[in-house]
């Protein structure tokens, strides 16, 4: 589904990511750890086709084309979605208007006819049945006033409202308590599938005893320096990211 | 005993800061201003513009000429031309010397100079100061009307007959200056109400039209005021009498088409006591290359229990992407809650016009009466707006709303300019003001300026401000739900503009929408 090779990238001519090979396949979980700084966000933000990073060697191919030739809302389109660590607020835009919007954008894409007002509600109506969301959330301007747990809540029932291929979901456990990690976890859970993928970036490991990965990789220094199931997340748990620090130093030293 | 005076400033980006005033003297006189201009941040992009600059550098959609032959003025002013305009009409001898004592009065006055506008001198002897449609006979129904203008309404998106079938509006269409259209007048007269051109009023209700006409904005008032009461060509006239409520909304269209026509209209509305009315108007114009001056005056009267809601969608050629062309727009609007418990609630949408110079106002006479202003007005490339409202408190327990929406883009400066005045006599006078600012790219302006004047220590004044900027990241979170950058600033912008575009009747909401995006498209979505 995702195949990046040797992804190269930067910000104002800084360059963060040093060659990211990464294949994802229908069906399964991803994770990507790191320390502060390693690129895990960039990586999120390359992805999604955020302009203020400028991608500079390597290739990504995503069902069959190649994204980086995509701009960003023809990458929604063709099914990948950012939950995003800082959901933005648009004061006056009501949460419904906003996806309503969005649906029927993305079924423009794909030469659908718009759904109408009864359409729209009943999708809507059986994602809030399924998501646990509430209709006051969605009536209400997109995530103006809108606690933590809320925004990210929102950020997942956009995810289920789209049905997007590919999934990354950007630290969305960052300024959650564990109660509302649990609520988003299983609303990932909910719409993962075997046709879907999910890309989970995260700092800690806590979120992956919910969203449980079929692989995980460990990015340091904007590469991927090791990879693994998911007891590799256990184990950098319980040795700090430094293990991998040294060990990959030493090996760089030793190169 | 203390008033509140709240400058704030919130929204995306945080700048200035929140100021809180308690003030136990009697009287206030303050004057704000915030300018906010962004820094540049380029991001790499190969024309240099981003991709809110590029949705909002777009092309003016509504502009086109009507080929329709015109009867027209000779170029210039003097008496000659008030006297030649007044001949035109067939007017009476009082209405004559009613014109050529504004004239007088008008060539004493100076141009106003104070509103954060720069334009370059108006040659006044070098406009056509009338122009009418040449029509061979007084169309009695719609289908009388010349083909090539009835298809302007339609690229227009406002057919007569559309409307008329639809909506249950009753248009009134001025086309340069004279009426060309009415519909249902008979509806309208079976309930006593008169609505009709202002020259139809002149001839057929002469007695209403010299108690009302100037009772709210003086000849004298203002230079431009003086000017369109010397030259007025046309205009509307709407009389609901006693104890009827309006049963559908009323509406004109204006529209200035041939070149070099300053339009000059005069719109009068009379509430008798306990009526309700509710008035839209709404301006498109074609393209032009040369600068018209307009100067339009609106006077609203609602007396004892009485309502009047009026409210504008102004889309006037902007002029060019440079700066080049447009309409001058220089328009005194006022209404006055004559009686108890009257209201009068002004909403505007302003997206058009190189210059806006307007500040429709209440005078809160009548006791408990209340006085609302709802505005929305976007500039984009380099048009300037100087707009805001005047609420005159004089009667007990009088209140004013005020919500302005300025949106701002290209290079263009919108200015905000409230006055709310508590009279001596005003006791428990309250006022509400809010006036957000929305920014697109990085070299335009948004200015601030209320006035606050109270003289009745029982009175409490509020104004919160507030300036934000679209942010990338806005735009960026849309694309990457599937949203174009174009749709996702005509969806961020009318969120903003919201509570204003509430206000509008059903009829203009959409059409406001669309304008929005138009200006958003081509200035704001």
């Amino acid at each position: 589904m995702l195949t990046i090779k040797n992804l190269q990238a930067g910000i104002e001519g800084k360059r963060i990511l040093n060659g990211i090979n990464l294949d994802i396949k229908a069906g399964e979980v991803h994770a990507i750890m790191g320390p502060n700084g390693s690129g895990k966000s960039t990586l999120a933000s390359v992805l999604a086709g955020r302009q203020d990073y400028e991608v500079t060697g390597g290739s990504v191919e995503f069902l069959g084309k190649d994204l980086l030739e995509l701009s960003p809302e023809e990458r929604a389109c063709e099914g990948l979605f950012l939950a995003f660590q800082y959901p933005v607020e648009i004061p006056g835009l009501s949460t419904t208007n906003f996806i309503k919007t969005a649906v029927n954008e993305i079924r423009k894409y794909h030469g659908e006819k718009p759904l109408d007002a009864v359409g729209f509600l009943r999708l809507m109506k059986e994602k809030m049945a399924l998501m646990n969301i509430d209709q006051s959330l969605l009536s209400r301007p997109l995530n103006e006033g809108f606690s933590g747990g809320e925004k990210k809540r929102n950020e997942i029932f956009q995810m289920a409202m789209l049905q997007p291929r590919l999934a990354i979901l950007d630290e969305t456990d960052s300024g959650l308590d564990i109660d509302a990690i649990r609520i988003v976890a299983n609303g990932v859970n909910k719409i993962h599938s075997k046709e879907n993928a999910v890309l989970v970036v995260t700092h800690y490991q806590r979120l992956l005893d919910y969203i449980v990965p079929d692989f995980v990789h460990v990015l340091y220094n904007g590469r991927i320096v090791k990879s693994g199931t998911k007891e590799l997340a256990l184990e950098l748990e319980e040795k700090g990211y430094d293990f991998i620090k040294n060990e990959i130093d030493v090996t760089e030293q030793v190169g | 005993m203390c008033y509140l005076f709240i400058i704030q400033n919130r929204g995306i980006i945080k700048k200035g800061s929140v100021y809180t005033f308690l003030y136990k003297q009697v009287r206030i006189f303050v004057a704000m201003k915030t300018e906010t201009t962004q820094l540049h941040k380029t991001n790499g992009m190969k024309d240099g513009l981003s991709p809110i600059e590029n949705a909002v550098l777009n092309d003016y959609k509504y502009g086109f000429v009507t080929d329709i032959e015109s009867d027209s003025a000779p170029k210039g002013l003097s008496e000659d031309i008030v006297r030649f305009i007044s001949a035109k009409k067939n007017e009476p001898e009082w209405m004559l010397e009613w014109r050529l004592k504004a004239y007088r009065h008008w060539l004493k006055m100076e141009e106003p100079q104070w509103a954060n506008i720069k334009y370059p001198a108006i040659d006044y002897q070098d406009i056509i100061y009338y122009s009418a449609p040449k029509q061979k006979i007084n169309p009695e129904s719609l289908d009388q009307i010349d083909p090539e203008l009835r298809r302007t309404f339609e690229k227009l998106g406002i057919s007569l007959d559309e409307q008329k079938r639809l909506t249950g509006v009753a248009v009134d269409a001025v086309v340069d200056s004279v009426s060309i259209g009415t519909s249902f007048k008979k509806q309208l007269s079976e309930l006593g109400i008169i609505f009709c051109s202002m020259s139809e009023a002149i001839q057929e209700h002469p007695e209403l039209i010299k108690k009302h006409l100037s009772s709210v904005v003086p000849i004298t008032d203002n230079y431009f005021a003086a000017l369109n009461a010397a030259v007025f060509s046309d205009g509307s006239f709407c009389y609901i009498p006693r104890g009827v409520r309006c049963p559908m909304e009323l509406s004109t269209y204006f529209r200035i088409n041939a070149e070099n026509t300053g339009q000059f209209e005069r719109t009068l509305i009379v509430a008798e006591e306990g009526s309700y009315v509710s008035y839209l108007e709404g301006c498109t114009a074609p393209m032009r290359d040369e600068n018209q001056l307009h100067a339009a005056v609106v006077e609203l009267i609602a007396f004892d229990n009485a309502e009047i809601k009026y409210s504008t969608v102004q889309n006037w050629y902007p002029g060019d992407k440079q700066g080049n062309g447009g309409i001058y727009n220089f328009v005194t609007k006022r209404g006055i809650c004559q009686g108890i418990n009257s209201k009068i609630s002004w909403t505007q949408v302003e997206t058009g016009s190189a210059i806006t110079w307007k500040y429709p106002s209440v005078i809160l006479k009548g006791d408990n009466s209340i006085g609302e202003f709802y505005s929305v007005a976007v500039t984009n490339n380099h048009q300037q707006a100087d707009t805001g409202t005047k609420m005159q408190h004089i009667g007990k327990n009088t209140k004013s709303r005020i919500v302005s929406k300025g949106i701002s883009a290209g290079v263009s400066n919108n200015s905000y300019r409230g006055l709310v005045h508590v009279n001596k006599k005003a006791v428990n006078a309250r006022n509400f003001s809010q006036c957000d600012s929305l920014l697109l790219g990085d070299k335009c302006g948004a200015h601030t300026f209320p006035y606050i004047e109270v003289r009745n220590n029982t009175a409490v004044v509020e104004h919160e401000a507030t300036t934000s900027k679209i942010g990338e990241d806005q735009i960026f979170y849309c694309n990457q739900r599937g949203i174009d950058t174009e749709t996702a600033v005509a969806l961020i912008v009318n969120g903003f503009a919201k509570e204003v575009m509430n206000q509008l009747p059903m009829e203009f909401a959409v059409e406001a929408q669309k304008l929005l995006a138009i200006s958003l498209e081509g200035s704001v979505g």
